[in-house]
């Protein structure tokens, strides 16, 4: 079984002073997919990838990277993964084929200087060659860490918030290359907070506190929320926001000009008859006085980010 | 592929090389700033000052006190001053404005001629000892001065001994201050440029964010560490040979020994204080603790290693500290070879002691070469 799995990593810990920044976390990666990896700021994402490549030793819980321990052969899954770190982490006083060559020579790339032309040509750097890293704008930097990062054929890339900064032209650009990668057969690990991105992933892994909440494909994270949102059209939409989130019931509830989120009513539960009616009822009984200006409510899938902002859908412990 | 490779090792050298370059500011502050020291230093420090302002109290102006005067003059120690009171001296000597006050007894000429031997009192400040030594000392060859006027039997007698002591200042015969303060300020200007360059080496990697890629990359800490360093000793022995350029040109710095001998010595030297910088950046956290562990290290370097102050004057205790720092070491090496003219065996004792610095600290700073973020 272990050996099918690029990632495998089993209870891992991690406490920072009296903080657990990971706690019991197991993460499973197959071939081929393209994992992301969801969770608020200081949910544990950064310390699990740092966990994953031997830059940071867990206080308890092991695995294996490529089938390598990752507490005793740091150095060996070094040479076979790219590691994306998230803050820019190349040199700025260095140009981007002098970078490129950096990593090569360390690398111990047969043939440097063709590798560093080969990949400067598919990231489209060609032009910025000679510029030095530290006079590029956040993209092209995005795109010469992508570089250096798989300039040595890894077999896993772990992307850590590869695209914080990032326009979007610039990211559909980036997610457009991690896809081709993969169809390649390379196995990708990428943090993010963009939803969309989360949903051009093969399965996502959703962190918070440093355990793991729900995994699966987007679609069925979506599903497993158990979430509706509810839309409503018309004018005077804010004075209505205001209003319900006054409401008793409902202060807790994400509830914009524009959505409304209901936890624990999916769309089919709405629709079955013997829901249907009281909800309804309810819902227009209680508005009544700030519905009117509403000219219509549905319901509908709720979008990822729904799912992922606060309050959590946690899993039964 | 656990081992020390080459090829990494060029790849760090190369990028660090690089950096290097690109960086002018700090190019050009490593080569400019010892030049300036040395100027600055070699100029500003003399332990053997002269024309020290001195008052003169004085009830009359006889012919034995004219000349005890001008003999006073003569040492080139002593500007006289005349004062009109012991109150103005006393003030002097407070404010500073007078560093000696020479009061000689009213009736002098006479208690001299009646063989009283009357006492002139030298009042000195005291508060700086090494500024007053040498003044005081010539002030011992005064009491003959008047043998010339006087009748035989009130002359000074020789004390009859059964031996001499003759002392020869060798090595430096006109005691110029500037040839033992220069040999020990070149050591002192290359610690200041060598050690804090690689001070920051580790800790801006880390400040920068770059230490994090350079951690998850397979280079091993030796690679890292020998790349940080190898420039510098490159750079370093730019700044020897200019700066002995300069000591032997302005400040006409002898060099009766040989220079490869001297060149062997800098370049351990040179070495050992950029190793003590990588491993004070492996230990520091950022770049200002770096710096403060840096001066903890200048200090003592400066005070105990007998630059400033002579070696032998300090207790045991602290000649022992003073003999871990490589700068003591080398001081004594450049001192002994410039101006001694010693070969490779009368310095050896002084160069095992820099070579197993080296050793003991390169050990130091790849052990605590972190290779995690931990």
């Amino acid at each position: 079984m272990s050996e099918t799995l690029v990632i495998d990593a089993r209870d891992l810990h991690k406490t920072y002073g009296a903080r657990k920044v990971v706690d019991g976390l197991t993460l499973a990666v197959t071939p081929g997919q393209i994992c992301g990896f969801l969770g608020a700021n200081g949910s544990g994402k950064t310390t699990t990838i740092r966990m994953l490549c031997g830059l940071v030793k867990p206080d308890s819980g092991g695995g294996t990277c490529l089938g390598m321990d990752i507490l005793t052969d740091a150095q060996k899954i070094r040479r076979q993964i790219g590691y994306m770190t998230q803050r820019f982490s190349f040199y700025d006083d260095l140009t981007v084929t002098e970078n490129l060559e950096f990593v090569a020579e360390v690398y111990d790339m047969a043939n440097p200087s063709q590798a560093v032309a080969g990949i400067l040509e598919r990231m489209g750097l060609v032009d910025r060659a000679d510029q030095l890293a530290g006079e590029l704008s956040g993209g092209w930097k995005q795109r010469l860490a992508l570089a250096a990062c798989v300039l040595h054929k890894p077999k896993l890339l772990l992307l850590d918030e590869p695209t914080s900064g990032v326009d979007a032209k610039a990211r559909r650009e980036f997610w457009d290359l991690i896809h081709d990668m993969a169809g390649e057969g390379l196995t990708v690990l990428v943090s993010t907070h963009y939803m969309d991105e989360a949903a051009r992933c093969s399965r996502i892994v959703y962190l918070s506190d440093g355990k793991l909440v729900v995994q699966g494909t987007p679609d069925e994270v979506v599903q497993s929320s158990k979430l509706t949102t509810y839309v409503a059209t018309g004018a005077n939409l804010d004075a209505t926001a205001v209003k319900l989130r006054a409401m008793a019931g409902w202060n807790r509830r994400r509830c914009s000009a524009r959505r409304c989120i209901l936890p624990g009513w999916t769309a089919e539960h709405l629709n079955k008859p013997r829901h249907r009616q009281p909800v309804r009822r309810s819902l227009g009984m209680k508005c009544r006085r700030c519905w009117k200006t509403c000219s219509f409510i549905c319901s509908v899938t709720p979008r990822h980010e729904r799912v992922f902002l606060p309050p959590l859908p946690r899993r039964a412990a | 592929m656990n081992g020390f490779s080459f090829r990494r090792f060029r790849a760090v050298l190369h990028k660090e090389w690089l950096q290097i370059r690109r960086d002018y500011f700090t190019l050009r502050m490593i080569i400019l700033l010892p030049v300036l020291q040395l100027f600055l230093f070699g100029y500003a420090i003399n332990t053997n000052p002269k024309h020290l302002p001195t008052g003169l109290i004085t009830a009359d102006h006889s012919q034995d006190e004219r000349t005890l005067v001008a003999a006073l003059q003569n040492t080139g120690y002593y500007n006289i001053i005349p004062l009109n009171s012991e109150a103005q001296g006393e003030q002097g000597l407070a404010d500073g404005s007078l560093l000696f006050v020479v009061n000689i007894p009213p009736d002098f000429d006479r208690l001299v001629d009646r063989g009283d031997k009357p006492a002139i009192l030298v009042d000195a400040d005291a508060t700086d000892p090494s500024a007053i030594g040498n003044a005081t000392a010539a002030l011992a060859g005064l009491s003959r001065v008047l043998d010339r006027d006087l009748p035989p039997n009130l002359r000074s007698q020789p004390a009859v001994t059964p031996f001499q002591v003759v002392v020869h200042a060798r090595y430096n015969p006109e005691a110029l201050t500037v040839l033992n303060v220069v040999p020990g300020l070149i050591c002192i200007v290359l610690i200041f440029s060598t050690l804090f360059v690689t001070t920051l080496a580790i800790t801006r990697e880390t400040e920068r964010g770059t230490m994090e890629n350079l951690l998850a990359m397979p280079l091993r800490p030796a690679e890292v560490m020998l790349a940080k360093v190898v420039p510098y000793i490159v750079i370093g022995y730019v700044q020897v040979a200019i700066i002995m350029t300069i000591a032997v040109a302005v400040f006409g710095l002898p060099v009766r020994g040989s220079v490869l001998l001297v060149a062997l010595a800098l370049g351990l030297f040179i070495t050992s204080n950029l190793l003590l910088g990588v491993t004070i950046s492996t230990i520091a956290r950022n770049q200002m603790q770096a710096i403060q562990m840096a001066m903890f290290v200048l200090m003592p370097s400066f005070i105990l290693s007998g630059f400033l102050f002579p070696f032998k004057g300090m207790p045991v205790w602290a000649q022992w500290i003073g003999q871990v720092f490589p700068v003591t070491h080398a001081l004594r090496v450049m001192r002994s070879v410039l101006l001694k003219g010693d070969g490779f065996m009368a310095i050896w004792p002084q160069l095992w002691p820099i070579i197993l610095f080296i050793v003991v600290i390169g050990v130091v700073a790849v052990r605590s070469y972190r290779e995690t973020l931990d």
